[in-house]
């Protein structure tokens, strides 16, 4: 393309904003509606997601030692469940019975009925963490066919459900800025359609003389981006002001304690990069489907 | 040059505005392309121009089979072309000389030949200083010579012009069609749709007739006779 060509572009895009301001503000305006819409759920699906990830940190599954063992074949057994797949070798603990009676006790020092509770009920064991969460249960069973592991304790319906709602918050989310981008990009090819529609008679005598579709094509792509940067800018002062009005009436109210909400210092960059990437893509290919069909001539 | 060889063109309607249309114009001639109303005309030049195809024959326009030109090759055809219109066809928002210029940009001009070029245009169809007027300050004999300013601005090899004095009085339109037949003597070819009897009977050109799609009539020298 022809650096005439670009500058002539960017020139008649900027004047083609101006010169239909009332258009180009309605596409603005969708612009930021859709951005809104669609980065509050964007968002939601973030804190929901970094909150179920912590929850899955403090999962782990014991392994119960073989009353016989002793220390030098319970210390031969940490290194052969280290060695099993999927387990986080880092992780791998060795809890006594006596600790394991002690954090037991925590909490229930004034109830009589532990006092004199025996150190036997308990038992040797060792904590273990996964790596892959999805894979909990595949690893449990090969950790208990190891000699010397008797018996386990495990949530795995629990670990499951973490999986779950992860991935039908993913796939929500997922599905729903689909749904939603398909509907900006919709009504901005629409709005741009009517801006074009008054200039048909500019298209066709353009076309006439030998312009090709990517020269007639290339002002209305610049104005789309245009349009769909500053509507991504604008949505994203918006969404800053009501992601913090909402964060701090959830803190205030007291509710959700369990759940740590994200910092918008911590993913503000991430936000207006896609926000931006959005707002150009909306814009530009909204104009390219709008304009298409003024080209057949 | 131009050739349609047993040219067919039948509508999705069913309507069969051409039916077996033969025609040569060789480069550099003056052509009148005459007859009623619903005749073919338009169809015709909506052919040359790539507007639209024909349903069954053979079209080819300054070296390039229409029958199977590729959709980015078309441009490039046109390019060589210089269409003409009874409406005109100008930006009304943009002056004489934007109108020139937006045309000239179409082919990717650059400012020093649209600086070298337009004024030798407009100097050709008179309009000397009438560069930033704009088209709704002109009559429309100005206006006229406006589009046909901008059909040569890209130097074409050939005019089309499609009733190019259908909305002009008798004194501009002989002004407009002196006018085109100084720049068939510049050596460009030139072919004019029209139905007005008066103006083709004064110029003594070929004249071809068609009527009710068929050619009905092509002569040197002629006269307005369907």
């Amino acid at each position: 393309m022809k650096r005439i060509n670009i500058g002539y572009f960017i020139k008649e895009g900027f004047l083609s904003v101006f010169s239909h301001g009332l258009m180009s503000f309605a596409a603005v305006c969708m612009i930021v509606a859709c951005l809104l819409i669609m980065g509050s759920f964007s968002l939601l699906a973030m804190n929901v997601d970094e909150n179920l990830k912590k929850l899955e940190d403090d999962n782990e599954f014991l392994a119960y030692i073989d009353e016989n063992y002793t220390d030098a074949q319970i210390q031969d057994l940490i290194a052969r469940v280290k060695a099993v797949d999927n387990v986080d070798a880092d992780s791998v603990k060795f809890v006594t019975r006596e600790e394991a009676k002690a954090v037991y006790l925590e909490g229930r020092e004034e109830d009589g009925l532990y006092a004199n509770m025996p150190d036997e009920v308990f038992r040797d064991r060792l904590s273990i963490h996964v790596v892959d969460l999805t894979r909990f249960n595949e690893t449990v069973e090969a950790v208990e066919a190891l000699p010397g592991v008797d018996g386990h304790r495990a949530e795995g319906e629990l670990a499951e459900g973490f999986v779950a709602v992860r991935n039908a918050v993913t796939a929500l989310a997922w599905v729903l800025v689909a749904i939603l981008a398909a509907v900006s990009l919709f009504i901005i090819a629409n709005t741009i359609r009517l801006a074009t529609f008054t200039r048909r008679e500019e298209i066709a005598i353009m076309k006439m003389c030998g312009a090709t579709d990517g020269f007639v094509r290339g002002p209305f792509i610049v104005e789309g981006l245009i349009l769909g940067l500053v509507g991504a800018l604008v949505a994203f002062f918006l969404q800053w002001a009501v992601y913090g009005a909402v964060c701090r009436a959830i803190i205030g109210s007291g509710a959700l304690t369990l759940f740590q909400l994200l910092e918008f210092k911590d993913i503000w960059s991430r936000v207006l990069g896609v926000f931006l990437a959005a707002g150009a893509a909306i814009g530009a290919v909204g104009s390219g489907f709008a304009i298409r069909r003024f080209l057949q001539v | 040059m131009i050739r349609l060889i047993d040219v067919y063109k039948e509508y999705d309607n069913g309507t069969k505005a051409l039916k077996g249309i033969d025609l040569r114009i060789e480069d550099g001639e003056f052509v009148f392309l005459v007859g009623p109303s619903g005749s073919g005309k338009s169809t015709i030049v909506k052919l040359l121009t790539a507007e639209s195809t024909a349903s069954k024959g053979r079209v080819i326009v300054n070296g390039y089979n229409l029958n199977n030109i590729r959709r980015w090759q078309i441009p490039h055809m046109r390019r060589t072309l210089g269409v003409i219109f009874q409406d005109f066809r100008l930006i009304e928002k943009k002056t004489v000389q934007g109108n020139l210029e937006f045309a000239m940009r179409t082919i990717g001009a650059s400012g020093r030949e649209m600086g070298k070029r337009i004024p030798y245009v407009l100097d050709l169809v008179g309009l000397n200083g009438k560069a930033e007027a704009y088209p709704n300050e002109m009559s429309g004999g100005e206006q006229q010579r406006v589009a046909i300013a901008r059909a040569l601005v890209n130097n074409p090899r050939m005019i089309i012009a499609d009733e190019p004095t259908g909305n002009l009085d008798p004194k501009r339109s002989l002004e407009i069609m002196t006018l085109l037949e100084r720049i068939n003597s510049m050596g460009t070819t030139v072919l004019v749709v029209t139905h007005e009897k008066d103006l083709v009977n004064r110029f003594s050109k070929r004249v071809v007739a068609i009527k009710d799609g068929e050619l009905v009539r092509d002569g040197q020298g002629g006269y307005y006779r369907v």
